[in-house]
């Protein structure tokens, strides 16, 4: 008997943004190969060319407001993928736009570098919309594989291998743990859907199952590996400074981003049902990272160091969004990391505008008496630090202070409190840089770079940064807006604010 | 028929040695089969987990596994190499340049 096997074939219109992404990733690989050596950066303004389609498709798709669920929900296209996805086109064209100048600096001015970007990109853009325990794994290793290769990009460099190597090996280490968290899982269960699993965590007890317990702290474990949360966090200083500026500035904005997506997805919709478990190791991973994060940072002397460790802070108050559990907390995680993205890749891309062929302006006595040989550069800095630090009238203020309202709204004082003391501890650090900016005398001549792509990148985060906190009303509606689809499934009760 | 528990805990045992290893382990190269063992210690488990419940989902994600795993190996293994031609040592206690 012939059996004829029968593959539904789904409407692919809606997975348009990855589709489109994946073609061009091939195509500026093979037109790579045409290109003389000296022309390179014409792959990246091609990638550019192809990452604007993509952004154009998923806005027009978050517009029409879809909410699909593709291939035997494996995918899903709503109003929370399609958010992240422009979040992380957005991330990938300004971290372009900065590589543009550095990579002939170092003399790493190949093709591969964008279509290995590109590839990263596809990996976090599945990687948001995946809901199947399947997919995440393999969108994250997608992405977390590119990465790897963009970390050690400067071959020449010891650094560089070195950060490649510490980051190969812990980020291999930690999918391994969350790999066995994710097969725990399924084995209680039976599926590997993650709304299949949250109903079957719905329909049975297991806030005392070993098994249950020890696959969520599996995945805790692995996800705040990749969030770069405290105590999974020791490679994270290490591999920001070795690794080439402009991935530094794409690692601490877009895979922290995507493993945010993904731990929302599993935590809120499969495994949900043990809540007062995970909310408890997640409030204490939000204070050890906050307060380890801001003040390890002080004791730095290595602007990419400090920045590091910066990060690992923000992701600490990100964390209190989700700690928190109502709509609000939610929707200012999706906010928050908006703006993260511009005043992050904002600060780094500072970095890059004082690199040169000797040195590569990485360290905080690099800025001594900026001010005085371009204030517009020092003054965009001093907006960013605002940011970070969450000081009005920039998007790090709105963002913060959403975040300190849910954590209050949802009778989490005591951390509200502990992550305002911890704005405040960074403030000190992050000052010091405009101290020395401002207040010191220029020791020697400083050469800044007048790129244009950088110069017009620069230009584009400030202005984004100050807007976000001037007029953020439509922001948060997005935000808001684009929460919903996962509310339900966490057991939250929308409402309007 | 051997008992499931028996696989199951083949796969925890593998992949704590795996775990392990990478843990106490000062060779880059032995530490990449670690991470290895680590997930064939996970691909144990959820085959284990699929014979039992008749699903095929769990052998189609040890496919996916071990495919990823072979990506991993070649990236691993060319970050190794070049690691190798610049410092002319694998001992990850001498790979200390990034500290402050």
């Amino acid at each position: 008997m012939v059996q004829t096997l029968n593959i539904p074939l789904p409407d692919l219109s809606a997975i348009a943004p990855e589709l489109i992404l994946t073609a061009w990733v091939c195509g500026v690989l093979l037109i790579d190969l045409f290109i003389p050596k000296d022309r390179k950066h014409y792959v990246g303004i091609l990638s550019l060319v192809g990452l604007t389609l993509t952004f154009l498709c998923s806005g027009y798709l978050y517009l029409r407001g879809e909410n699909l669920s593709l291939f035997g929900g494996m995918l899903a296209v709503d109003g929370f993928a399609l958010y992240f996805k422009m979040v992380f086109v957005v991330v990938v064209m300004l971290t372009i736009a900065i590589s543009l100048r550095y990579l002939p600096l170092e003399e790493i001015n190949l093709g591969e570098y964008y279509g290995i970007l590109l590839f990263a990109t596809l990996g976090m853009m599945v990687m948001a919309a995946s809901t199947d325990l399947i997919t995440i794994y393999l969108s994250l290793e997608l992405m977390s594989l590119s990465i790897y290769i963009l970390a050690g990009f400067i071959k020449k460099d010891p650094k560089s291998i070195e950060a490649a190597l510490k980051y190969f090996l812990l980020g291999a280490f930690s999918s391994g743990i969350l790999l066995y968290g994710m097969a725990l899982l399924y084995g209680l269960s039976g599926t590997t859907n993650l709304s299949g699993i949250g109903s079957y965590f719905a329909q049975h007890d297991l806030s005392h199952e070993p098994t249950a317990i020890l696959a969520m702290i599996l995945l805790i474990a692995g996800f705040a590996f990749k969030i770069a949360a405290v105590p999974f966090h020791m490679w994270v200083p290490d591999v920001y400074e070795g690794a080439p500026t402009p991935v530094t500035a794409f690692m601490s904005v877009g895979p922290k981003a995507a493993a945010f997506a993904a731990l929302m997805r599993i935590f809120l919709v499969a495994i949900v049902a043990v809540r007062p478990h995970w909310n408890s190791i997640f409030w204490g991973l939000a204070v050890l990272s906050m307060t380890i994060g801001n003040v390890v940072a002080i004791a730095q002397t290595s602007l990419k160091r400090m920045l590091a460790y910066s990060s690992i802070a923000h992701a600490g108050y990100v964390l209190i969004g989700i700690v928190a559990g109502n709509q609000i907390g939610y929707a200012s995680v999706l906010l928050y990391v908006l703006v993260y993205v511009f005043m992050n890749l904002g600060a780094f891309s500072m970095i890059i505008l004082l690199c040169t062929k000797s040195g590569r302006g990485d360290q905080i006595k690099d800025f001594t008496g900026l001010a005085r040989v371009n204030p517009w550069a020092a003054a965009a800095f001093v907006v960013f630090f605002l940011s970070l630090a969450g000081i009005p009238p920039t998007g790090g203020f709105v963002g913060k202070l959403y975040i300190f309202a849910a954590a209050i709204q949802a009778n989490y004082v005591g951390l509200a409190i502990i992550g305002v003391l911890n704005s405040a501890i960074s403030l000190y650090y992050y000052f010091r840089v405009v101290m020395a900016m401002y207040m010191e005398e220029l020791p020697g001549p400083l050469h800044l770079s007048t790129h244009p792509v950088l110069v017009f990148a620069l230009t584009v985060m400030v202005l984004a940064t100050l807007f976000l906190g001037l007029y953020p009303g439509p922001f948060i509606d997005a935000a808001m807006s684009s929460m919903a689809p996962l509310l339900p499934k966490a057991g939250v009760l929308a409402s309007h604010f | 028929m051997v008992p499931i528990t028996y696989y199951l805990w083949l796969g925890a045992i593998l992949f704590m040695i795996g775990a392990v290893g990478v843990l106490t382990r000062r060779n880059a190269i032995i530490i990449l089969m670690c991470i290895e063992l680590m997930l064939n210690g996970v691909n144990v488990t959820l085959i284990a987990f699929a014979q039992r419940l008749a699903d095929l989902g769990g052998q189609v994600f040890a496919i996916f596994v071990i495919t990823v795993a072979a990506g991993e190996a070649a990236v691993g293994l060319a970050i190794i190499i070049s690691l190798f031609r610049n410092r002319s040592t694998l001992n990850v206690d001498e790979i200390n340049l990034l500290k402050w």
